[in-house]
């Protein structure tokens, strides 16, 4: 499999790798994917009082496009507002990383994470709007 | 650690190199002594044939059986369909059943499913969790009308080796044709013909420091076992297997065979004092399982499973190091290794596996640099990986209700 630079360079280099508290005060998380399946990405986001992301954190267990989809989404979803993040398409991150058809599911998950975090989000902070895309919150389920 | 070095090759088992005393022996015999084995008139033509029935004897002396026993192919994917087409043809009046196993190479399992597209039925047997067979299924699983009995010698993936000696107690019990595919195990385990009762046995020269596109084909005299050649032509080989034969690899193969007889003892000693070296590294991080039973096991090999790592992203850390994969991502459909899924292990753990195959010309130095490199990289994932980040917060990942996709 022929990488390109790009991928190469998030693959080792990556970009906010981390977690956040999820009790810390504007944190909302976004779990998506499945092992089974060989990818799952954790996205969360810090959202200020004014609605912008400023800062975000991703782990992601997958091939290295998927671990590039998710360190670039971090970099892109910092500084916009929760609103201005939900325009980030998949096709943006396949274009920028250049990603071979076989991997263009990397970059939708990456999507798919975006989507979840923000509605973590609006469902702590702003009383449950629905928007599409779900998330999960292992800890909880794992409690039963 | 520096990128730009060539790998390491800890992927003896996919191939060898030719050791530089096999090649020098072979050269001769492309350019002054040309001549084809067949000629019989003149003496460029003796010359090749004294070559190749030197070389025959060395293969036999390696697994004591008789020279006349020996067939040249091209390999063993070319030995293991002239023995499983070739007895199945001949005995079709007796029976139509064969057995085999599901961690066979693919060059057993898939002459089996042209078997059966031509009407013959196959059984194929699950191996323990351990990659053993299990006699007692075994046995269960014969029938009056079974003929062929196919079983490697050592697994290419995991490194167990089979009883491929009480296997043979059963078949020949019941005058069954007895196929191993041994294209692992030359120069690695000791083989006896003499002392074990199989019929009929694949070997390869390039798994054992010989050249790549020949091997050979044991074909049981006493009691004599009987094929359909699968390749009509000259009559080369009594006729079962034809074409004109390629001197400089078979001088390769034999003068391989010979080495390897040689040396198979203190080789086997050095070699698997590497693999636990390299073993006993890789015990010191947590969440690591080693595919296949450790005793009866060939010493060259270690196959382990690194647990919430991703494969691919595990082969893209590691480019220092020359390894096979448990898993295939070449395309958007990911395959986890079949023999591993027929352990009973999990995609996941499928998924993380990697095969060290040690071989003649690895170091000491060789096996620390992969231990450091491995511990470094998968460290590094590890810290990346949400799964891990679960596994350490005591979440059984089990619970959880992932989202497939």
């Amino acid at each position: 499999m022929a990488y390109s630079d790009k991928v190469i360079d998030h693959y080792e280099n990556p970009r906010n790798v981390g977690s956040f508290r999820k009790e810390e005060e504007g944190v909302a998380t976004g779990m998506v994917g499945a092992p089974a399946c060989g990818d799952v990405m954790k996205l969360q986001i810090k959202v200020n009082k004014q609605g912008v992301i400023e800062d975000a954190k991703f782990k992601t267990y997958g091939c290295g496009s998927a671990i590039a989809s998710s360190s670039l989404v971090t970099e892109w979803v910092k500084g916009k507002t929760v609103d201005e993040a939900a325009t980030i398409r998949n096709t943006h991150i396949a274009e920028e990383l250049a990603l071979p058809p076989v991997k263009i599911h990397c970059s939708i998950l990456a999507e798919d994470a975006i989507k979840a975090a923000i509605a973590d989000y609006k469902k702590k902070y702003s009383g449950g709007d629905n928007v599409a895309g779900a998330t999960i919150e292992p800890s909880k389920k794992a409690a039963d | 650690m520096d990128a730009r070095r060539k790998p390491i090759y800890l992927d003896y088992s996919a191939t060898t190199p030719v050791d530089p005393r096999v090649a020098e022996k072979m050269i001769p015999w492309l350019t002054e002594h040309f001549g084809n084995p067949a000629s019989r008139s003149h003496a460029f033509g003796w010359e090749a044939e004294e070559a190749v029935e030197n070389a025959r004897a060395e293969v036999a002396k390696l697994v004591n059986c008789d020279p006349k026993e020996i067939v040249w192919t091209s390999g063993a994917t070319e030995s293991d369909n002239l023995a499983l087409k070739g007895a199945a043809h001949f005995y079709k009046t007796k029976g139509k059943h064969l057995i085999t196993m599901k961690t066979e190479h693919k060059a057993v399992l898939d002459t089996m499913r042209e078997l059966e597209r031509e009407g013959f039925e196959v059984t194929y047997l699950d191996p323990e969790p351990d990659g053993l067979l299990d006699l007692n299924k075994f046995e269960a699983a014969l029938r009056p009308d079974t003929i062929v009995v196919s079983i490697m010698h050592v697994n290419n993936e995991i490194g167990v080796i089979q009883p491929i000696d009480r296997i043979g107690e059963i078949t020949r019990a019941k005058n069954i044709i007895f196929h191993v595919d041994a294209a692992q195990s030359t120069g690695k385990v000791p083989i006896d013909l003499q002392a074990l009762k199989v019929d009929l046995m694949s070997f390869s020269a390039h798994k054992t420091y010989g050249p790549k596109g020949i091997g050979a084909l044991f074909i049981r005299r006493k009691p004599r076992v009987r094929l359909e050649a699968q390749m009509h032509g000259g009559g080369h080989e009594k006729g079962f297997r034809s074409g004109t034969l390629p001197t400089h690899q078979i001088v390769g193969m034999g003068e391989a065979f010979r080495i390897a007889r040689v040396e198979m003892p203190a080789e086997r000693e050095r070699i698997r004092m590497l693999r636990d070296r390299l073993l006993k590294g890789l015990q010191g991080m947590e969440e690591i399982y080693v595919n296949g039973d450790l005793e009866h096991r060939v010493p060259h090999n270690l196959n382990v499973s690194f647990n919430y790592v991703e494969g691919e992203s595990l082969i893209m850390g590691m480019k220092e190091l020359a390894v096979s994969s448990g898993s295939a991502c070449t395309s958007a459909s990911l395959e986890p290794s079949y023999v591993l899924r027929a352990l009973g292990r999990n995609d996941e753990l499928a998924h993380s596996s990697i095969r060290f195959t040690l071989g003649r010309f690895t170091t000491q130095e060789d096996v620390d640099f992969a231990v450091e490199l491995l511990k470094q990289r998968i460290g590094k994932l590890r810290e990346m990986s949400p799964l891990w980040e679960m596994y350490k917060e005591g979440i059984d990942l089990n619970t959880v209700q992932w989202a497939a996709h």
